[in-house]
Parts: structure tokens; sequence; C-alpha cells
């Protein structure tokens, strides 16, 4: 890449032991908010189809994956390039009030979002003080 | 242009890390922003393409323009909507209204561009307008 080029927004490189094919592995950009009924994760990860994510809840440990469809074409060649293409990969560890059955997931623009509703007996039960 | 923080809040040694491998960057003369959106060209006879990655932009808020040979890029990311009373855990992605131009090896007119979308990674393939195209001449025998 050439050093005189306006600096990008870099794509991270996760940290995962690497692929034996050579390819990339990045770190998909992650919104996440919690609300009294569960929590929303937003993963960027432009390139992957909706076929082509996994996503699994293993002992508390969340993990999405995502294998990119890399842009290739018989007529033309890379001639410049500011971004990688590679798959992505992140993990998360969550609170273990969370039913792997019910993870909603849909793919929109290249971007994953993930509903994890909170298990009906952890919703938080307030417990009565009362004064003696 | 507004572009808000990558490193992630939540995580200081990420953000460290990306300190780190921008030191070198500072020591250049340069301490523009970073562009949105990162671009990669692709180059071939007939036809040059340019493809950039827009998680999470809608196809419909994405503005193609050519003049001569400078193609411009506009658009916005809108922030996520989150419900009511939502607690932020991370905020990684960045959002806001977004601009760039590229320089095209050749003036190009607006009925041999093509744009698509597909999966957040746009594509537009510029066809080279026949003038453009080298001409073969042939050499006669005497």
């Amino acid at each position: 890449m050439a050093n005189d080029m306006n600096p990008t927004v870099d794509k991270t490189e996760a940290e995962a032991p690497e692929t034996t094919a050579g390819g990339r592995i990045y770190r998909p950009l992650t919104d996440i908010a919690e609300t009294e009924d569960g929590v929303t994760l937003m993963l960027e990860m432009p390139g992957v189809s909706a076929e082509n994510v996994d996503v699994t809840l293993e002992k508390r440990v969340l993990t999405i994956r995502g294998k990119v469809e890399a842009t290739s074409s018989d007529k033309l060649q890379l001639a410049y390039a500011e971004y990688g293409e590679g798959d992505y990969e992140r993990s998360f560890t969550l609170s273990d009030d969370f039913d792997p059955e019910k993870i909603g997931a849909s793919v929109s623009n290249g971007v994953l979002t993930l509903t994890l509703p909170r298990v009906a007996e952890a919703q938080p039960k307030k417990i009565a003080v009362t004064a003696s | 242009m507004l572009y808000p923080t990558y490193a992630s809040r939540s995580d200081p040694f990420a953000m460290m890390r990306s300190m780190m491998r921008g030191a070198d960057r500072f020591s250049s003369s340069r301490m523009a922003q970073p562009v949105f959106p990162a671009v990669n060209i692709w180059q071939g006879e007939d036809a040059v393409a340019i493809t950039a990655e827009l998680p999470g932009v809608d196809p419909a808020d994405i503005d193609i323009s050519v003049k001569d040979n400078m193609l411009t890029i506009t658009g916005e990311r809108k922030a996520p909507q989150a419900p009511e009373g939502a607690r932020w855990h991370r905020n990684e992605r960045g959002y806001g209204k977004f601009s760039r131009t590229i320089q095209l090896p050749y003036p190009a007119s607006n009925d041999n561009i093509e744009a698509r979308m597909t999966n957040g990674v746009l594509r537009i393939v510029v066809g080279r307008p026949e003038e453009d195209k080298p001409k073969k001449i042939e050499i006669r025998a005497a």
C-alpha cells in the first residue's frame, strides 16, 4: 500500500490462531445494547451472507463466525487495496441466563443482528426488605 | 465529515494496540482523519471496478455521481436504534455522513456505470468509453 494515501479505518484482525489456507480473520466491530428483556448485538460483517453465518453458544461463550464471499473477477484485477477481505470471528462470554434455543439472528446489509432474550425465571426479581 | 472513534471504549488494550499501530502515521506529515469508506480498485481492459465495504448502510442512502473522471460516493451511516431504556455495553461501529471522491483513469458517463450492493459491499463498475480504448492499427502491405 502506498504511504502517501489517506489513512483509512482499519479492520482489526482477530486474535485467533491462523488459518490453514492463509486467509485472514477479522474481528467484527460490534455494538451491544442491553434492555430488561435481553441483549442485542450488532456485528459488522460486510461480504457475509445469511447462510454463511455460524452462531454457537456453549458454556456461556457466544461465538460468531462469518465466512466471506471474496470479491473476485475474471476480467478485472485488483490494482489498489485499502481494505482486506477475510472471514470474521469473535466471541463473548455471557452471563449464563440466556437460552441458546431462543437466540434470534438476522443479516441485513452486511450487519448481523443477534437478539438474546433473557430466560423468564432469570428476569430480575425484586426482593422486598422489611424493616423489623 | 464526522468520524466517531472506532477504538473500543471498554477495552483499553485494544485502544492501545490501535494507537501503537497508528504511531508511525503520526510521524509523517499527514494527520488526516481516517477516510471512509476504504476502497479497493480493480482494473481490466474494458472496465474499472471500485468496491467498498459499507455495512449497515441502506443502498437507498448511498449516492453515486460522476463528473468527468471524478467519481463521488456519498451517504450516511445511521446511528443504531436501541429501545427505550437500553444500556450500551459497546459502541464500536461508526456512523454519520460520509463522502469520498475517487479519480478514474478516464472520464466516464452515467450510462456506463453500474452499481450493485451485496451484503454490505458496494461494487461500482465503470465501463471504459470506446474513444478511450486503444485502437489497433493495421499495417497494410504496399
